[in-house]
């Protein structure tokens, strides 16, 4: 299969819901000719025209209520938030009338929009855009929250995104723009809910999100040279979760370990602990659920201050070491 | 031309040598950040930054017109008010370097440089984020009754969030000693002026407002320091925030990243034409060669800021956790 990269996998996957679907239409800020901070959109506007990509002014709440207002007459907009730390000016829009409108009006209206946010540190942007907010939206009812690892899984994903009839949260990693990974041609989609196992193992369960998911593979190569059999799981899509298949692989593992670049404290691995410890895999824990993930602490500009904020390969390699030893 | 009498006053409003003082802060603004360029360029920083280049006689007139105990809230294009407002060239650069030595101890890095200890309260990165900060900055002075003014900068792309509305309306409504200066440099990143507003001119907006609003040449420094410390008299005697839209070019792309697919080079080009810094020279009467001199002596303290950056030690990842909490 060809392999393209992430960002590509991304805009491959709006075209092809463009194309299919006059409805579908994508508002953000420097999205047309500058094709969007990070190069997502590159193109389209070329392909599409001025009237559906559309570059707005600065306005995070207008681009958020532009997204929710056409949603609920009939089009379905995929809204961008150039970095996700802007959200928070949108959060009205998204939290209070996007997220709320269908069960307030009982269930009597459709809110179909997807808002990507690229998120997450690593580029020496400091403290306002390199946050990880995913969390935040997980603890809002109304919402659905996606998170692709690969660019197989952004395409698919954003594909069944833009054709849910709710809200969609849809969190793109900077860092992982780049990446390459084989991505089928034709239009496919993943659905929304459920769990990916990366790599199977016997010792230890990983369960990753986002970026995370890569660095786990790369910490399972070098643990699977120690003889320690790692299972990684991507959750995919934080709200709704499918937590089957991680519970099933705690069962046979006995320990898990969860890995997110959001600060640890009210992040969502805290939520996934608790969903193990309330589920039959209880009985078959052989050491507590260990959550590692960002410090409590805004992302500091200093490359390396960066770099030792969030966990990296190393800090996965160590902590499950330490967990299959029986170290904690 | 007879060479000007040392004690008149330029255009009424400075004297020739803080005038000198001006343009030299002019020149060593632009020498800072080719410089921070040059750096991308050899990988030396990671990051972003925003250059100011075309414009700084906004620093150079607005900066200039406050006084000691004012209050500056920047934005993310701040290095020229930064420099101006008093910062240290040697801690400026080390934050530049992300270094424990700069003024944020390597934290903020360009986009968040800030010196609290001189009321600079510093730059942000969030559009408009400090608009309505603007509001409780000014409500702390009258509470506070001191004779503080606050200039608050910001871009023409702020004004169309939501924070400058509701900022500009409590400051009016309640009377603050705010001078609201808004740096209409035609682009908010890559969105062209007329594309972004259906209004010719951002300062009419005070009308909606019930303050005043003058639309000024912003590559005019002494026309921007004669706006801005006319509004800040004002302020100063209890009589609320007045809008300044000061018209300037932003030469460089919005970011180091910025292919600026959105503009021509001709209107660059056309743009460079009304150059600050030419303009300013040329009218305190300052021959190319010392304007060259001037230039060489700028990038002479850069490199020796940059020296001095470069040898100061990183902030050590035990800190990392210092400061988010008192």
């Amino acid at each position: 299969m060809r392999e393209i990269s992430y960002m590509e996998a991304v805009r491959e996957a709006i075209r092809q819901a463009m194309k299919e679907d006059e409805r579908v239409f994508v508002i953000g800020e420097d999205i047309g000719v500058y094709g969007g901070a990070f190069g997502v959109t590159a193109g389209l506007v070329d392909e599409f025209g001025p009237e559906r990509i559309i570059d707005t002014p600065i306005s995070e709440a207008g681009i958020a209520g532009a997204c929710v207002g056409s949603a609920v007459t009939g089009m379905r907009p995929i809204g961008e938030i150039q970095f996700s730390d802007f959200v928070v000016i949108a959060m009205d829009q998204i939290v209070m009338q996007g997220a709320k409108m269908r069960y307030m009006f009982g269930g009597k209206v459709e809110v179909p929009f997807v808002m990507r946010l690229a998120s997450g540190s690593g580029t020496g942007a400091a403290a306002q855009h390199s946050e990880s907010l995913e969390n935040w939206f997980v603890h809002i009812p109304g919402l659905k929250v996606v998170m692709p690892s690969s660019p197989y899984d952004a395409k698919g994903l954003l594909l069944s995104s833009i054709e849910e009839n709710n809200p969609v949260m849809f969190f793109e990693h900077k860092l992982l723009y780049k990446t390459k990974g084989p991505v089928p041609e034709e239009m496919y989609k993943i659905p929304l809910g459920k769990s990916h196992i990366v790599r199977e193992g016997k010792h230890l369960t990983i369960i990753a999100t986002s970026i995370m998911v890569m660095r786990a593979q790369k910490a399972a190569e070098e643990l699977a040279k120690e003889g320690i059999e790692v299972e990684i799981i991507d959750p995919r899509t934080l709200k709704p979760l499918e937590l089957e298949p991680i519970v099933n692989s705690v069962i046979k593992t006995g320990k898990a370990l969860i890995v997110h670049e959001a600060v640890k404290t009210g992040g969502f691995g805290g939520e996934l602990s608790a969903s193990i410890m309330e589920s039959e895999a209880f009985g078959y824990l052989d050491a507590p659920v260990i959550r590692l993930a960002g410090l409590d602490c805004p992302i500091p500009y200093n490359r390396t201050l960066e770099y030792h904020t969030v966990p990296q390969i190393e800090n996965i390699v160590e902590e499950a070491r330490k967990l299959v030893k029986g170290v904690y | 031309m007879a060479k000007r009498n040392k004690e008149e006053l330029i255009g009424g409003e400075f004297d020739t040598k803080r005038a000198r003082e001006i343009l030299e802060f002019m020149v060593l603004t632009r020498a800072f950040e080719e410089n921070a360029e040059e750096m991308f360029a050899l990988g030396k920083v990671h990051g972003t930054m925003h250059p100011s280049v075309g414009q700084e006689a906004l620093a150079g007139g607005a900066s200039t017109a406050l006084k000691k105990g004012d209050y500056l809230l920047n934005t993310h294009r701040g290095h020229g008010h930064f420099l101006v407002w008093g910062g240290d060239l040697n801690r400026m650069m080390a934050e530049f370097l992300g270094k424990e030595a700069g003024y944020c101890r390597g934290r903020g890095g360009s986009m968040h440089i800030a010196d609290v200890e001189s009321n600079n309260l510093g730059s942000q990165g969030i559009v408009g984020g400090n608009m309505p900060l603007s509001v409780g900055v000014g409500l702390s002075i009258k509470m506070r009754k001191t004779d503080q003014v606050v200039l608050a900068l910001f871009g023409d792309g702020s004004t169309n969030e939501g924070a400058f509305h509701e900022s500009l309306n409590m400051a009016s409504i309640w009377n603050l000693p705010v001078v609201y200066f808004c740096e209409n440099n035609q682009y908010g990143m890559s969105m062209a002026f007329n594309r972004a507003f259906n209004i010719d001119q951002i300062s009419t907006r005070s009308v909606s407002y019930g303050i005043p609003g003058i639309t000024i040449d912003g590559n005019d420094v002494v026309e921007v320091h004669k706006a801005v410390r006319e509004a800040a008299e004002r302020a100063r005697k209890g009589e609320g925030p007045t809008l300044i839209e000061a018209v300037t070019y932003r030469y460089r792309g919005h970011s180091k990243s910025d292919r600026q697919l959105y503009r021509t080079r001709d209107e660059v080009k056309e743009a460079m034409k009304k150059d600050p810094i030419m303009r300013f020279a040329k009218l305190l009467q300052i021959e190319d060669k010392e304007l060259e001199d001037m230039r060489l002596k700028a990038k002479e303290k850069i490199k020796k800021a940059v020296e001095f950056a470069e040898a100061c030690p990183e902030p050590d990842v035990a800190t990392i956790m210092e400061g988010v909490y008192a």
